[in-house]
C-alpha cells in the first residue's frame, strides 16, 4: 500500500496549527484580559499561571511555519508574501509580548510599560492571526508559482471580522483558563467575563460562517458534497452540545469544564474550516498535492515527526502536570 | 530614507539586521545553558553553596537572554517566506525538513524543560531538575547542529538534484546533512558560543573582584572562565584554521576576499596583515605583509601558487572590503582572547589570579569580545558567499520574494525601531543584574515571594486597572 504522504502531512500541519491555536490561544487571551485585572497582584497571578509553559506553546507556531516551509514550500512561498503586513506585525507583536514575561519583573518604573506591551502584543498578534485566516479564506491570487496580488489585498471587511473574532475567541480561552487556574476574586471576575465572551465568540462564529460562502460559493458546495454529508450534521450538533456544556458548567461554578468546553468550540470550528478548505492548501487554486514537496522530503521529515511528536506531546503534558493546580499567589517568580 | 533602494537590497539589509540581532542571543545561551548544567551538577555533587548561588544568579540572566532569543528566532522562521519566497520554494525541499527537525528535536526540548529548570526545582526534586537543566543545554546544541547544517548546505551544497520546476531535490540525505563544510562550521560555532559565554562570565567575575577580592562567587566564576579561555581558545584557533582550509577547497573566492588577494601569486602568496582594500583599483593600499606566509598557512608550502580575484568574473565576487575587515576583527579578537587566557594561566601558577587588578580590568574589557567576534565571523562567511544564496547555484537576486520595495522598507524600519527598543531594554536589565554580586538575594526586584499574605501595600491598590492610562 502506498501512503499518501502529502495528505498525511497536511493533517500534521493542521494538527500543529490547531495545537498552537488552543495552547497559545489561552495565553494570548490572558494577555488580552490583562488590563481588566483589578490589581497588580492579580496581574502577577495571571502571568504566573502561564509563565512556565508559554514558550512551549509558542513553539507550535514555529512548527506551523517551519513545517509549512519543510513540506509545502510552494504554499509557504505564496502565503508569506501575500500576508506580508499581518505576518510582520504579528511577529513584532509577539516580540513585545514574549519579552514582557521577564522584563516586567526586572523593573519597577517601567513595569506599566511592559504590562501595556504584554496586552498590546497579545491583542495585535491575535488580531493578525485572525486577519491571516480571513485573507486565506478570501483566496490568494497566484500566477506561475508566486503570489500575484498587491500588498494590501488581505485588508477587507471580512478579514477584519475574522480578526476580531479571533481576539474575542482567544480572550474567551484566556478567561476560561483563569477560571481553572485561579481562585477567589480573579476567578469570580473571569467567570463573569467568560459568559459574555462565550456569547460574543459564538455570535461571531455564526456571522463568519454565514459570510464564508459569499467569499467563494465553492465553500458551500464542499459542505454538501462530502460523502453522505455526515460532517455537515456532526459539526453543528457538536457545537450545540459544547455550547450547552460551556454555559451550564460556568453556571454550576465548575473549575475545569468551561475551559475544556471552550477548547472544544475551537476544535470544532477548526474542523469546520478544514471542511471548507479541503482539498485546497492555498485557496482558491493550489491543492495539497500541488503545494507538497517531493516524496523524498516528505518521507524524511515524516520519520522524525512520527518519532518526535509523540515525545513532544509527552513531555509537554508532563510540564503541564508539574505545574498543575491553582496558582499560588505567594510563590513569586523564579 | 531608502529612496531608490531596490526591494532586494532592502530585504538583504533586513535579513542581515534581524539575523545579526538574533545570533547574539543563541551565541550566549548555548554556552550559558551548558555552564548552568555544569554548575547545577557541581552543586549536587559537592553541595558547595557557591555553585548553587552561581546557578541561581546565571539562571535569571539566562531567562531574559533566552526570551529574547526565542522571539527574535520566531521572526527568522517566517522571514524566509516573507522576503525570500523564491528561495524558499526552490530550496525548501532540501533545507525545510532540516529546519523541521530543528523545531521538533531542539526547540520543543528547550521550551518544554525550560519551565521546569526555571520554576520547578521544588516541585520535581533535584534529580529531575538536573535532567531538565541538561535537556535545555542539550536542546541548544541540537538546535545549533541542525541550523548549521542548513547554513552549511547553502554554502557547500551536496546530495541534491533538480526537478522540472527548478526546485532542489534531495537525493542523499546523509550527504545533505553532512555536507562538506558542516562539521567544521559546527565545531567553530559551538566553540565560539562557549568562548563568548566564558568571556562574559569572566567579565562579571572580574567586575566583582575589582570591587571585593574576597567575593567567593566572583572568584569561582572568574577561575572557571579563565580555565575555559586558556583551554578552548587554542582549540578554536585550530578549528578556525581547519575551517579556513575547507573554505579554500570549496569556496576559494571567499578566501581570496578574506586574504585581500586581488592578484594571483605563482610563487608563494604573502599574508596581508593590514591594509586598506581599494576596490576600484583592485589592490590593497598601505599593505603590511609577510611574504609567502599565506601560501604556507593555506597550502602548507612556502612557494605554492595561489589564485587571486583576477581569476574571478566581477559579477561573482563578494563585497571585498567588508569580508577583508570582518575577518581581521575576528582573528584579532581570537588572539586577544588567547592572550588573556595565557596571562591568567601564568598568574594562576603564581597564585595571583585573584590579585592581579590589571588582569581583571583586561577581562572586564574583553567581556563583549565574544559577541563581536561571532558577528564578525558570520559577516565574513555570509558576505563572503555573495552573490549566492545557494553557493554557485542560486543567485541572491533570483531568490527574492515578489514584494514591493515600500513594504520591505516599512518593515525594515519597524524592525530597527522595535529591536533597538526591546532588546536595548533587555540588555540594560541584564547588565543591571550583572552589576549586582552573585550572592544578592533579590536580583530581579520582585523575584522572591513578594510580601506576606493579606497585606496589600497602598501603592498596589491605587494603581487599579490603570495599565493603559
Amino acid at each position: 500500500m502506498e501512503f499518501d504522504l502529502a495528505f498525511i502531512w497536511a493533517g500534521l500541519i493542521a494538527f500543529s496549527v490547531l495545537t498552537y491555536v488552543i495552547l497559545d490561544g489561552f495565553d494570548l487571551g490572558l494577555g488580552i484580559l490583562f488590563p481588566f485585572a483589578k490589581s497588580d497582584r492579580d496581574r502577577d497571578v495571571m502571568m504566573n499561571s502561564v509563565a512556565p509553559v508559554w514558550d512551549g506553546n509558542e513553539t507550535w507556531l514555529v512548527l506551523g511555519g517551519g513545517g509549512l516551509f519543510a513540506v509545502f514550500p510552494l504554499a509557504y512561498a505564496i502565503i508569506m508574501p501575500a500576508l506580508y503586513m499581518p505576518i510582520i506585525l504579528m511577529l513584532l507583536a509577539l516580540v513585545f509580548r514574549g519579552v514582557s514575561f521577564e522584563y516586567r519583573w526586572r523593573t519597577t518604573r517601567w513595569r506599566k510599560v511592559w504590562d501595556a506591551a504584554f496586552f498590546g502584543g497579545s491583542t495585535i498578534a491575535a488580531l493578525c492571526q485572525g486577519i491571516a485566516l480571513g485573507a486565506l479564506v478570501q483566496g490568494i491570487e497566484v500566477s506561475e508559482r508566486a503570489y500575484a496580488g498587491g500588498w494590501f489585498d488581505w485588508l477587507t471587511p471580512f478579514s477584519i471580522l475574522t480578526g476580531v473574532a479571533v481576539v474575542v475567541g482567544y480572550a474567551l480561552l484566556g478567561a476560561a483558563w483563569l477560571v481553572m487556574k485561579t481562585a477567589g476574586e480573579v476567578q469570580a471576575q473571569m467567570r463573569g467575563f467568560a459568559v459574555y465572551l462565550g456569547a460574543a465568540t459564538l455570535g461571531l462564529i455564526g456571522v463568519v460562517s454565514l459570510m464564508t460562502p459569499f467569499q467563494d460559493p465553492v465553500y458551500l458546495q464542499r459542505w454538501f458534497n462530502l460523502p453522505g454529508s455526515l460532517w455537515t450534521m456532526v459539526v453543528p450538533l457538536l457545537m450545540l452540545v459544547l455550547t450547552w456544556r460551556f454555559f451550564a458548567s460556568l453556571k454550576a461554578e465548575k473549575d475545569h469544564e468551561p475551559f475544556f468546553a471552550a477548547l472544544g468550540i475551537f476544535v470544532v470550528s477548526f474542523i469546520g474550516i478544514g471542511i471548507s478548505f479541503y482539498p485546497m492548501m492555498v485557496p482558491p487554486s493550489v491543492t495539497i498535492w500541488q503545494a507538497a514537496a517531493p516524496d523524498v522530503s516528505l518521507g524524511f521529515a515524516l520519520v522524525g515527526a512520527v518519532v518526535l511528536v509523540p515525545l513532544i506531546l509527552g513531555y509537554t503534558a508532563y510540564a503541564y502536570w508539574v505545574f498543575r493546580g491553582k496558582v499560588d499567589p505567594e510563590e513569586g517568580y523564579h | 530614507m531608502f529612496d531608490g533602494a531596490s526591494a532586494e537590497l532592502l530585504a538583504r539589509f533586513q535579513f542581515a539586521f534581524t539575523v545579526s540581532f538574533h545570533i547574539i542571543f543563541p551565541a550566549f545561551s548555548i554556552g550559558l545553558a551548558s555552564y548552568l548544567a555544569v554548575l547545577n551538577g557541581l552543586w549536587l555533587r559537592t553541595r558547595d553553596e557557591t555553585y548553587l548561588r552561581l546557578f541561581t544568579y546565571w539562571k535569571k540572566i539566562f531567562a531574559v537572554a533566552f526570551g529574547m532569543g526565542v522571539v527574535s528566532g520566531i521572526v527568522m522562521s517566517y522571514q524566509f517566506g516573507t522576503n525570500w519566497s523564491v528561495f524558499s520554494d526552490k530550496a525548501g525541499p532540501v533545507i525545510g525538513p532540516l529546519m523541521a527537525y530543528e523545531v521538533l528535536s531542539a526547540f520543543f526540548l528547550e521550551a518544554g524543560f525550560l519551565g521546569i529548570m526555571l520554576f520547578g526545582r521544588e516541585r520535581v526534586g533535584d534529580k529531575l531538575h538536573m535532567l531538565a537543566t541538561f535537556m535545555v543545554a542539550f536542546g541548544t546544541l541540537m538546535s545549533a547542529t541542525w541550523i548549521l547544517s542548513v547554513n552549511s548546505w547553502m554554502q557547500t551544497p551536496a546530495g541534491y538534484g533538480m526537478n522540472e520546476v527548478g526546485q532542489f531535490i534531495p537525493e542523499d540525505w546523509w550527504k545533505v546533512v553532512f555536507n562538506p563544510s558542516f562539521p567544521y562550521r559546527l565545531v567553530h560555532m559551538v566553540l565560539a558560543a562557549y568562548l563568548t559565554t566564558a568571556f562574559v562570565v569572566a567579565a562579571v567575575g572580574a567586575l566583582h573582584l575589582l570591587r571585593d577580592r574576597s567575593d567567593a562567587e566572583a572568584r569561582r566564576m572568574f577561575s572557571m572562565a579563565m580555565w575555559m579561555a586558556v583551554i578552548v581558545t587554542p582549540l578554536q584557533i585550530l578549528a578556525g584554521d581547519q575551517h579556513g582550509l575547507n573554505t579554500l577547497e570549496h569556496q576559494p573566492v571567499k578566501v581570496m576576499a578574506m586574504e585581500g588577494h586581488f592578484d594571483s601569486h605563482d610563487h608563494g602568496a604573502p599574508l596581508i596583515l593590514f591594509g586598506i582594500p581599494n576596490v576600484e583599483e583592485k589592490r590593497i593600499d598601505y599593505a603590511v605583509e609577510i611574504p609567502k606566509l599565506s601560501s604556507l598557512i593555506l597550502k602548507h608550502d612556502l612557494n605554492a601558487p595561489l589564485a587571486g580575484l583576477d581569476t574571478v568574473p566581477d559579477d561573482e565576487e563578494p563585497p571585498i572590503a567588508i569580508v577583508f575587515w570582518s575577518f581581521r576583527v575576528m582573528v584579532g579578537l581570537g588572539f586577544a582572547m588567547l592572550g588573556v587566557g595565557l596571562w591568567a594561566l601564568w598568574r594562576r601558577a603564581r597564585g595571583r589570579l585573584y590579585e592581579d587588578r590589571w588582569l581583571h580590568r583586561a577581562a572586564l574589557m574583553m567581556g563583549p569580545s565574544g559577541f563581536v567576534a561571532v558577528l564578525a565571523g558570520w559577516v565574513t562567511t555570509e558576505v563572503g558567499r555573495q552573490p549566492w544564496t545557494v553557493y554557485g547555484l542560486l543567485r541572491t537576486s533570483d531568490s527574492i520574494a515578489p514584494v514591493e520595495a515600500p513594504a520591505v522598507a516599512a518593515s525594515l524600519i519597524a524592525f530597527v525601531v522595535v529591536y533597538f527598543f526591546v532588546f536595548g531594554a533587555g540588555t540594560y536589565y541584564i547588565l543591571r543584574m550583572m552589576n549586582k554580586p552573585a550572592a544578592t538575594r533579590h536580583l530581579g526586584l520582585r523575584d522572591g515571594p513578594v510580601r506576606a499574605a493579606g497585606i496589600t501595600p497602598t501603592q498596589q491598590v491605587s494603581h487599579d486597572t490603570s495599565v493603559l492610562d
